[in-house]
């Protein structure tokens, strides 16, 4: 069948593959290659195929590749479902659409897949050029949209596009009732398959000498935080992560225990803060030391680690509320205790001794803890991010060899030496300060923030944190990473300590972002359900009341500056004649287009002869005013009116 | 008493004209007789915005409800412009032309466009089918035929049709019923037998030849359309005259009667038929020739005029 001379002009069709290339464009760095060539293959055919005028390819050549798309992409990605396999099977399939269509109803199932295309965009990049790039594209498919149901001659889409534009605007207010008031239903609704983890560095749940040091190359955020009053003092500002209690001689992880109730008392006045966390692929929220209250959504993981039900794979934002001033956990069994004292056998045999005359020397364990602090002090121990490495007993060469580390060293040799002299102890990883951005009044920490420091347990005061760092570089808690090394050369942009305008820019962006995040991106069921709340809407049926009502409001107001300004007719005289014709035209006499006022008139008065009199007279003043006279005055305009009015048929 | 009557049989009718919402043409579409439904288009525009928010959802991806929440309201913004396409479009018909059995009855619909606004895309549909599409520019007029086949002799009544657009989006549908209440006459067909005209009152019985016909040269006469070329002066118009006929002697002399009680041998439509090619054949040799049928008699005369006159009152012959 010639597709030349139905659907769409070759200047239209080039239009809609630009805007369907365009639209599935920013797919192609997550794609197979095969799949990204296989799309432009069937653009370019199908461009050929329109311009040479010739047949659209068979029907069992579309099924062949119908098939290989399903089973390659089944190969690439392991399943046909999921985010990233789903979109690719979209992308697939509107490129063999392409070569399917013939009928005006193929035209707009691809402007359809279009926008389901630029949806899918969505689901990978939230950022705000994206927005634009994609708005950008949604218009050209509106155009494309308006153009394939115009009369015959096809002409230029482009002619629509300002047409386009205002429908789009005409459509904003009502897309913003919507969003704010429409119920969001608390997802998921079904499981979603595991999507693909991309390499997203940060902590994880093990700890050796080295993996903190590496986080400290990043800047990239790890999460910004909210307060609700004044923010804490930098040395209260001790995010806590996951909880290593296992040790190997080497590398600590994460307990076996069963998660246990934790008893927590406070004293004062809790911290309310709100953290907006980057995606990380753990399930873990950072908190401030020591959260007093799970978020919603979320369980205690063991040692008052919170955790989320899944992987955090999008941003997400949480309430808590925690407390400098607490009493963790000040009863515990020597059953419980365990765990935390155990060493492997025959392992730092240097460090035990150590312990063993600290513990001999020393009446009570806070007795120890200070020993231990003297020894760091004393001893020339220096904090760099560039420790020689530890090859043989880490603990031992770098306790009394080396003398030189990062966090990770000192924490770990700290928690050592505490188990070593029966003080039960355990290795907290997280984050330490964060960046004040005072363009938008929240906290930024950033992975280059990353620590880890001790917690031990005294008898009768429960769980206390105890930080080995600040025994030897005080400036870590108080100033950040950039105040406690020398020099700034290792450290990554961002994480350093400069002003200046591209930094200010930086910030500036980055509060723009955060508020959009915060705000938009982040307008989940909870932020609607709290904001509700707030403006007395809580309950979802008022709720519902008010969407509708916003909504016909919305509706009626566009309806108003859409359908009533035509009717104005600008001149009195016109707009009185066209009185006088409607009048007679509800009573089904009216005027023919072809027909003059005077054989209107004539017509009328043959059909009606009681009513001649009137149409007569009142089409001759007409004629008279319209046509005689130069200006015809007020006065007569007004006679004319009185009379059209006092017309009766 | 009737007038009163008939007075108030029209306001009745008027009211229900009104409340059904029918237009009759001439008429100008008012907001009461559109009626705006989804296309199929929007339908699946609809599951689209489903499948969109479903997917929301599960991501809980806020910039795809903000998506989907954009289209659903171009979806509803589109229905007041549809709407708005139609609304206040003037609507008549013109009188048709008559044609014969076995052609297209042509009803012209001449559209009238008194907005500041251009409309695009109005369309005529009728039996299901789209008959003509047209866009009109701000303040102007447009046409938009109906051609309907012409099956039977006698008045072919325009049916109602529907005006109706998809324009901006084909998301939804927006149409207005219109009874054109016009009637085309619909000639009889002319029966393809070679038979040839009957004898003329006053002759010797056998068919003039148009070769006497033509040499016993009477009078010039103003042109009339229809007339045959070969009759023209010619040598007037190269004068720079206005074209003249030449008439004959024999025309006026033989004129020819087209009886309809001298076909007995014929069935009724037969004789119609065979009428109505005598007619045809007697305008083509221009001669004068009257009819002849039950209740009504047409003087001899020639022409345009008279031939329509002939034709019509041969379509309108009861059966």
């Amino acid at each position: 069948m010639n597709t030349r001379d139905s659907l769409l002009s070759v200047p239209t069709l080039v239009v809609l593959l630009c805007a369907l290339a365009l639209a599935a464009a920013p797919h192609a760095i997550r794609q197979p290659f095969w799949l990204t060539t296989l799309v432009i293959s069937c653009g370019v055919w199908r461009y050929l195929i329109a311009q040479r005028a010739e047949q659209l390819p068979p029907a069992w050549l579309r099924t062949l590749l119908t098939v290989a798309v399903a089973v390659g992409i089944f190969g690439s990605f392991g399943s046909l479902f999921g985010r990233d396999a789903g979109t690719a099977l979209l992308t697939g399939m509107t490129a063999l659409k392409l070569l399917e269509m013939r009928r005006r109803r193929d035209v707009h199932v691809l402007i359809y897949l279009g926008y389901f295309l630029i949806a899918t965009q969505f689901l990978y990049d939230q950022s705000i050029p994206m927005i634009f790039y994609l708005g950008a594209c949604s218009w050209v498919l509106t155009v494309l949209l308006m153009a394939a149901h115009q009369a015959q001659p096809p002409l230029s889409p482009w002619r629509y596009s300002r047409q386009a534009a205002s429908l789009l605007l005409q459509a904003l207010p009502l897309m913003l009732v919507l969003f704010v008031l429409f119920p969001r239903l608390p997802g998921p609704l079904w499981r979603l398959p595991d999507d693909a983890q991309s390499a997203i560095s940060g902590l994880s749940d093990t700890m050796s000498p080295g993996d903190i040091t590496h986080l400290s190359q990043s800047d990239e955020v790890a999460f910004r935080v909210d307060f609700e009053g004044p923010p804490p003092p930098a040395e209260l500002r001790y995010w806590r992560g996951p909880v290593l209690s296992s040790y190997d001689g080497r590398t600590w992880r994460q307990g076996t225990l069963p998660v246990r109730p934790a008893a927590i008392s406070q004293q004062g006045e809790p911290v309310r803060y709100n953290v907006l966390l980057e995606p990380h692929n753990r399930r873990w929220l950072f908190s401030l030391d020591v959260p007093l209250e799970l978020p919603p959504q979320a369980r205690w993981g063991g040692d008052l680690l919170i955790e989320a039900m899944q992987n955090i794979h999008s941003r997400r934002s949480y309430a808590l509320a925690s407390s400098a001033h607490y009493r963790l956990e000040p009863q515990l069994t020597e059953a419980l205790l365990a765990p935390y004292l155990t060493l492997p056998e025959g392992m730092h045999p240097k460090a035990r001794a150590l312990a063993r005359q600290w513990r001999q020397q020393a009446q009570t364990d806070a007795d120890i803890v200070a020993a231990a602090s003297r020894h760091f002090k004393d001893k020339p121990f220096a904090y760099t991010l560039r420790p020689p490495s530890l090859n043989q007993d880490t603990i031992d060469e770098f306790l009394f060899k080396t003398q030189q580390g990062f966090c990770e060293h000192y924490a770990s040799a700290f928690t050592v030496l505490m188990r070593a002299a029966g003080i039960p102890a355990r290795v907290v990883t997280g984050y330490l300060g964060g960046e004040f951005n005072p363009l938008g009044d929240y906290l930024i920490v950033r992975q280059s923030d990353a620590h880890a420091w001790t917690e031990i347990w005294l008898q009768g005061q429960g769980w206390i944190r105890v930080d080995a760092t600040a025994f030897i570089a005080p400036e870590r808690v108080e100033q950040g990473l950039a105040g406690a090394l020398s020099g700034n050369d290792n450290l990554p942009f961002l994480a350093r300590r400069s002003e200046g305008l591209l930094k200010t820019m930086n910030l500036q962006w980055d509060a723009l972002n955060t508020a959009w995040n915060r705000w938009v991106l982040g307008y989940d069921p909870e932020l609607q359900q709290q904001l509700m709340d707030r403006i007395g809407l809580g309950d979802w049926r008022r709720l519902v009341a008010a969407l509708g009502t916003a909504m016909a409001l919305t509706l009626a107001l566009l309806a108003a500056m859409l359908l009533i300004d035509a009717r104005r007719q600008e001149d009195p005289l016109l707009a009185t004649y066209a009185r006088f014709c409607r009048k007679l035209e509800r009573r089904g006499l009216g005027r023919e287009l072809h027909e003059g006022p005077h054989d209107y008139a004539a017509r009328i008065s043959r059909l009606r002869p009681e009513i001649a009199a009137d149409v007569t007279r009142i089409t001759q003043l007409y004629s008279h005013l319209r046509y005689e006279s130069a200006t015809p005055s007020a006065v007569e305009i007004r006679q004319l009116r009185r009379q059209v009015r006092n017309f009766s048929p | 008493m009737t007038a009163i009557a008939r007075h108030v049989g029209q306001r009745v009718s008027g009211w229900i004209n009104r409340l059904s919402r029918r237009n009759t043409a001439p008429a100008t579409l008012a907001y009461r007789s559109i009626y705006v439904l989804p296309t199929r288009g929007g339908l699946l525009f609809a599951l689209l915005l489903f499948v969109l928010w479903l997917g929301a959802i599960n991501y809980g991806n806020s910039m795809i409800f903000a998506f989907t929440f954009l289209l659903a309201s171009l979806a509803l913004v589109t229905i007041l412009h549809t709407f708005r396409n139609l609304r206040g479009l003037k609507a008549s018909v013109l009188p048709p032309e008559p044609v014969f059995v076995g052609e297209h009855a042509t009803f012209v619909i001449q559209l009238e466009n008194t907005d500041p606004r251009p409309r695009t895309a109005i369309g005529l549909q009728y039996a299901r089918r789209l008959q003509a599409l047209t866009n009109i520019p701000a303040k102007s007029r447009a046409e938009l035929q109906l051609q309907l086949p012409a099956q039977h002799r006698g008045w072919l009544v325009a049916p109602r049709v529907r005006l109706f657009t998809i324009f901006p989006l084909g998301l939804f549908h927006a149409w207005s019923y219109l009874e054109l209440d016009r009637r085309c006459l619909v000639y009889p067909n002319p029966d393809s037998s070679t038979a040839p005209l009957p004898a003329g009152a006053g002759s010797d019985g056998s068919r003039p030849s148009s070769k006497d016909g033509q040499d016993d040269f009477r009078e010039l006469r103003r042109y009339r359309p229809g007339d045959s070329p070969r009759r023209i002066a010619w040598h007037v118009v190269a004068r720079g005259h206005d074209p003249q006929t030449k008439e004959f002697a024999g025309d006026a002399l033989t004129p020819v009667w087209l009886d309809w009680y001298q076909l007995q041998a014929l069935a009724t439509e037969a004789r119609i038929a065979r009428l109505c090619r005598w007619v045809l054949d007697a305008e083509a040799e221009q001669r004068h020739y009257g009819l002849r049928l039950p209740g009504l008699e047409i003087p001899p005369n020639q022409g345009l005029q008279h031939r329509d006159r002939c034709l019509t009152a041969l379509a309108l012959m009861p059966a």
